[in-house]
């Protein structure tokens, strides 16, 4: 199964940490990365920047308004997301509960939508059907090998 | 597909929950184990295409689960120094052969399953972590099995397997005086797990049976493990009970009652296979519940139609069952065979006396059977107030239907 993992980032508490320190985690945390893609866990993921960049779009009276960085005025912010491949919910956790990231704010665990990526599959969306015949080769026909 | 990876995913299906069940106890923890369990099977397809298939698949996928993980932990411990106890701990213990003996590894699913029935649980968590740990069951399917979501069963496993660390609850196989309460617990999670898929009235019905399924795979494997006469005993009741499977509802999803069940559908090998392990316990001089149960089964199974069942047997059997104790279900149930050997008017006394002591005056499947010896002696008016009782008290939808009919029969 597929899952996505939104991984939060506590801004505070990683502001008063010092760079060295920053660092320290930030490699830990790509070390773990290594482990999950070496066991066939990693199926992808992105750091995000700083809020400062983002923008939100939201409708509004029928019209796109562009505004400022997430909405919420919230203490964790989304810092960074990864895609899993697990055998189910409870190897997902067990993975993700040993990734250093989670020291750093709480991570959100979602199975991914695999009947939406079927349907647009079938629709013969490019990037869908290419997406499932990634998976159908990651795993075996015995469904539980799915990193062999 | 490669000889050699259809060879693995054979041996997957056979063995892997036995490989992991190894490696907890060589890597002290659930979750290591399951991630080491996967790696070695990834290292056999590779390893095997050139070096061959070792003589020993299972030993040496537990030997190569176990250095993988170490080396994994080994590679971290540069970035998280916790990690270096457990490499102490681990360099401390060396891939000793024995280790690796064939009966230690049987051992292993033995201290698996008892480990994930342990009394320090509760019960849900008990079926739980046993369907995902030793059945191999996902989450997912264990969710959809007890109609509840994911998060639920989810937490429950993270739960208990935190309780196990928690409460240092040994991974062995308890010792001769705490056995036979150690495996009544283990015996009762399998039963729950049975009913469970038999008695399911709602959900995905194929889903639902697969419990049954899972319930005797766990009795067989138990039974190739234990020498002891109850696991025969429930795991012949189980087949019995499963093997009329296809003739307990119509095509339409209705329940049929024993006595009006096409019993040319009944599964013979499961029948037979049952008979055998009811004779086996039987002659083992020490006659559990279950066995009682499972014999009882079978002297239905044996029989060609209701009238021709031997209801003496099946009423001393009762008798039996009671000897260990009071039991107001037992008592209606041989309420029910006395009925058909003597006649409803013997059986509804019984059940009256019953009723008349408060214990199963809740209990709908006491008004029904009182209604349907009723509606045998013709007294409609009095089984209609039975049956529109029984109503009032059953929960599952397809029982409501059946005792909707019946009252409509004597309305």
């Amino acid at each position: 199964m597929r899952f996505v993992c939104l991984g939060c980032l506590d801004v505070e508490a990683w502001n008063a940490l010092s760079s060295e320190e920053q660092n320290k985690r930030v490699e830990a945390c790509m070390a773990y990365d290594d482990e999950l893609l070496a066991g066939g866990h990693f199926v992808g993921g992105e750091a995000l920047k700083d809020v400062s960049q983002a923008v939100t779009l939201r409708m509004k009276n029928g019209e796109v308004q562009v505004v400022d960085g997430p909405y919420a005025e919230t203490k964790e912010l989304l810092g960074g997301i990864l895609i899993l491949e697990a055998r189910d919910l409870n190897h997902a956790i067990a993975l993700m509960s040993k990734h250093p990231g989670v020291s750093m704010g709480p991570f959100e665990i979602r199975p991914a939508n695999e009947e939406f990526m079927e349907m647009m599959a079938a629709r013969g969306h490019a990037f869908f059907r290419q997406m499932q015949e990634k998976k159908m080769s990651d795993s075996s026909s015995s469904e539980r090998l799915t990193h062999v | 597909m490669s000889e050699v990876r259809q060879l693995v995913e054979t041996l997957y299906v056979r063995e892997s929950r036995r490989v992991f069940a190894s490696l907890v106890r060589l890597l002290g923890d659930f979750d290591s184990a399951e991630e080491a369990m996967h790696e070695a099977f990834a290292a056999a397809v590779e390893k095997w295409e050139t070096e061959g298939v070792p003589a020993n698949p299972r030993a040496w996928l537990v030997s190569a689960g176990r250095f993988k993980r170490i080396d994994a932990i080994r590679r971290s411990a540069r970035f998280d120094s916790s990690k270096a106890d457990i490499l102490r701990r681990q360099d401390g213990l060396q891939p000793d052969e024995k280790e690796l003996d064939v009966g230690r590894l049987e051992d292993d699913t033995l201290r698996l399953i008892f480990t994930c029935c342990h009394p320090s649980l509760n019960e849900s968590t008990q079926v739980a972590l046993t369907l995902r740990e030793v059945c191999g069951l996902t989450t997912e399917e264990v969710a959809r099995a007890f109609l509840t979501t994911p998060p639920t069963i989810a937490q429950r496993i993270v739960r208990g397997k935190s309780k196990i660390r928690s409460a240092n609850i040994p991974y062995e196989i308890p010792s001769v005086d705490e056995l036979p309460e150690r495996i009544e617990a283990v015996l009762s999670v399998i039963y729950l797990v049975f009913n469970e898929g038999y008695s399911a009235s709602s959900g995905d019905a194929v889903t639902r049976s697969d419990l049954t399924g899972e319930a005797i795979r766990l009795g067989r494997v138990l039974m190739e493990l234990l020498d002891d006469s109850e696991v025969a005993g429930l795991t012949a009741l189980m087949l019995l009970h499963d093997s009329r499977k296809a003739a307990r509802v119509d095509m339409d999803g209705e329940l049929i009652l024993l006595e009006d069940q096409d019993r040319s559908l009944w599964h013979r090998d499961a029948i037979q296979e049952g008979r055998q392990l009811v004779a086996k316990a039987m002659a083992s001089g020490s006659v559990g519940l279950y066995t009682i149960q499972a014999a009882i089964s079978l002297a239905h199974a044996e029989a060609e139609n209701s009238s021709s069942t031997n209801w003496e047997r099946i009423v001393s059997l009762y008798d039996l069952l009671l000897t260990a104790g009071e039991n107001p279900v037992i008592e209606l149930n041989r309420a029910v065979a006395l009925a058909m050997r003597d006649g409803p008017e013997v059986g509804l006394t019984v059940i009256n006396t019953i009723l008349a002591d408060g214990h199963l005056k809740d209990y709908h499947l006491a008004h029904a059977a009182k209604a349907d010896l009723l509606r045998r002696l013709g007294q409609k008016r009095e089984a209609k107030t039975s049956y529109l009782q029984a109503l009032e008290l059953a929960q599952l939808e397809p029982e409501k239907r059946f005792l909707k009919r019946r009252l409509q029969e004597v309305s």
